[in-house]
């Protein structure tokens, strides 16, 4: 834990950087927690999570489920009298989290993540049939949804061959940038 | 009019009938699609919810595509490719440290003219006024809950939308096709997007309200413009315990139906929940 802000190396220092914005724009109104669709499903409420940040109790924050509950849907960013971008902050802190290989608690989101991104890294477009069957291997959720499969198969809506992109060397340039 | 399209891809995979429906109905509104050419994925949620560089760089790639294409406009219909492309386009925009390491990796490709738009401004382009004049149908019978999530509307200062807490954009469409917009609290709530795999549990819970309330207020149909959206509340309409089904169609598939487009073309026969209670109310003009 850190009391010093001001430095890139703290956790606000770092948010900072990825996202042009102050966690000390916050001036914990509770606005962005009180209609957040997945509050009640969060340990942290959202703006205690920045409260940590601001703060310097770095680790609270990055070891938290919120980030990884939040579901991105800016209904916070929107509101926010301050015009902190909530969502963003919560975007950079799973991405400090990730960078630190921190052993965060929402490990399925995490895997999902890894998953989905896998695809587009291979071929160049989201493949549902083999993200699905990455994450069911690496959470080993078997058997979740497998009713809903051969119904899909027999709309057309469950391709069991990716759709490619021919020409992938520019997906493979912006991956290789984040390695 | 002709228009860059870029379909995304759910449209062929989950979400195909709303690729299906919007060709349908593009071709009856006059309206001519020149598809990306081989576009890349917009990078979705998980690449803005774990790397901002990779989500910005993804969605670019599909910008300057679009540059070398000259196409003015490209028209995304799954919210979710809209939201990326529109953030992406706003960063490469302001010249960020992100922005300049993108345009590196490009060839010193740094600008997006390109203006991305999504179903609605699309079919306010072919014109409401065009859209009534071809309806074919009465919809006269039909209630519906214009349901815009979070991605078409936010972030509010880059998508402009008409409002951020009620829009009515939609309803506008509607009522141009002479159904009726029922007046509901949910129209802006999320549905729990891309959590359907890691917490479907969330994702039940939060459709399910959305659906309550939805019926609550009198709608027989909801309308929808995003297949994560729609394979929330449509196919996980299953998982929830003591809620009314109720058909939930894309607004390319309603519009489709107002100009009198069979059901079966405009792909409605590959919901989870049956759209025949819409179907039938679905009568022809006298």
């Amino acid at each position: 834990m850190h009391a010093h802000n001001t430095h890139v190396e703290t956790l606000a220092g770092k948010i900072e950087e990825l996202t042009s914005q102050s966690v000390m724009q916050c001036y914990q109104c509770g606005k962005c927690s009180a209609g957040c669709p997945v509050r009640n499903y969060m340990e942290d409420s959202p703006n205690q999570v920045i409260r940590y940040v601001q703060l310097g109790f770095d680790d609270e924050a990055l070891h938290s489920s919120t980030p990884w509950l939040c579901a991105s849907c800016l209904t916070c960013s929107s509101r926010c009298p301050q015009n902190f971008d909530i969502a963003k902050f919560m975007d950079a802190v799973r991405e400090v989290a990730l960078e630190m290989e921190i052993d965060v608690k929402e490990k399925d989101v995490k895997k999902f993540h890894e998953a989905f991104l896998n695809q587009i890294k291979k071929n160049g477009k989201a493949f549902e049939f083999g993200m699905v069957r990455e994450y069911k291997l690496k959470t080993l959720n078997l058997f979740q949804d497998v009713e809903l499969f051969p119904e899909m198969l027999l709309k057309g809506k469950l391709s069991l061959l990716p759709h490619k992109k021919k020409d992938i060397k520019h997906i493979k340039k912006v991956f290789d940038e984040i390695k | 009019m002709k228009v860059g399209y870029y379909p995304g891809c759910s449209l062929s995979g989950t979400g195909k009938e709303y690729d299906l429906s919007i060709r349908k109905v593009l071709e009856k509104l006059d309206v001519e699609l020149a598809e990306l050419n081989d576009w890349s994925c917009c990078g979705a949620t998980s690449a803005h919810a774990t790397n901002h560089f990779l989500s910005i760089g993804l969605s670019s790639l599909n910008l300057f595509q679009a540059q070398k294409q000259n196409l003015e406009e490209l028209f995304a219909p799954c919210a979710a490719c809209y939201n990326r492309m529109v953030v992406a386009k706003d960063e490469l925009g302001k010249g960020t440290e992100t922005a300049k390491k993108i345009s590196a990796l490009n060839n010193g490709e740094s600008t997006a003219k390109v203006n991305i738009i999504n179903i609605i401004q699309l079919f306010e382009k072919a014109g409401l006024e065009n859209i009534s004049a071809k309806t074919k149908m009465n919809l006269k019978g039909i209630k519906a809950a214009c349901y815009y999530g979070c991605l078409l509307v936010r972030p509010f200062s880059i998508t402009k939308f008409d409002d951020a807490e009620q829009p009515v954009a939609m309803e506008k469409i509607i009522s141009a096709v002479g159904a009726e917009p029922v007046d509901w609290n949910y129209k802006v709530e999320c549905c729990g997007g891309a959590h359907s795999i890691a917490h479907k549990e969330i994702v039940v819970d939060l459709s399910k309200k959305i659906i309550d309330d939805a019926v609550k207020h009198g709608a027989n149909v909801i309308i929808v413009a995003c297949p994560m959206c729609h394979s929330n509340l449509d196919m996980r309409q299953r998982a929830m315990k003591d809620t009314a089904a109720i058909p939930v169609l894309y607004l390319s598939e309603f519009v489709g139906l107002a100009l009198g487009i069979d059901s079966k073309e405009l792909g409605m026969n590959l919901h989870f929940t049956s759209t025949e209670p819409i179907l039938e109310k679905v009568l022809v003009k006298e």
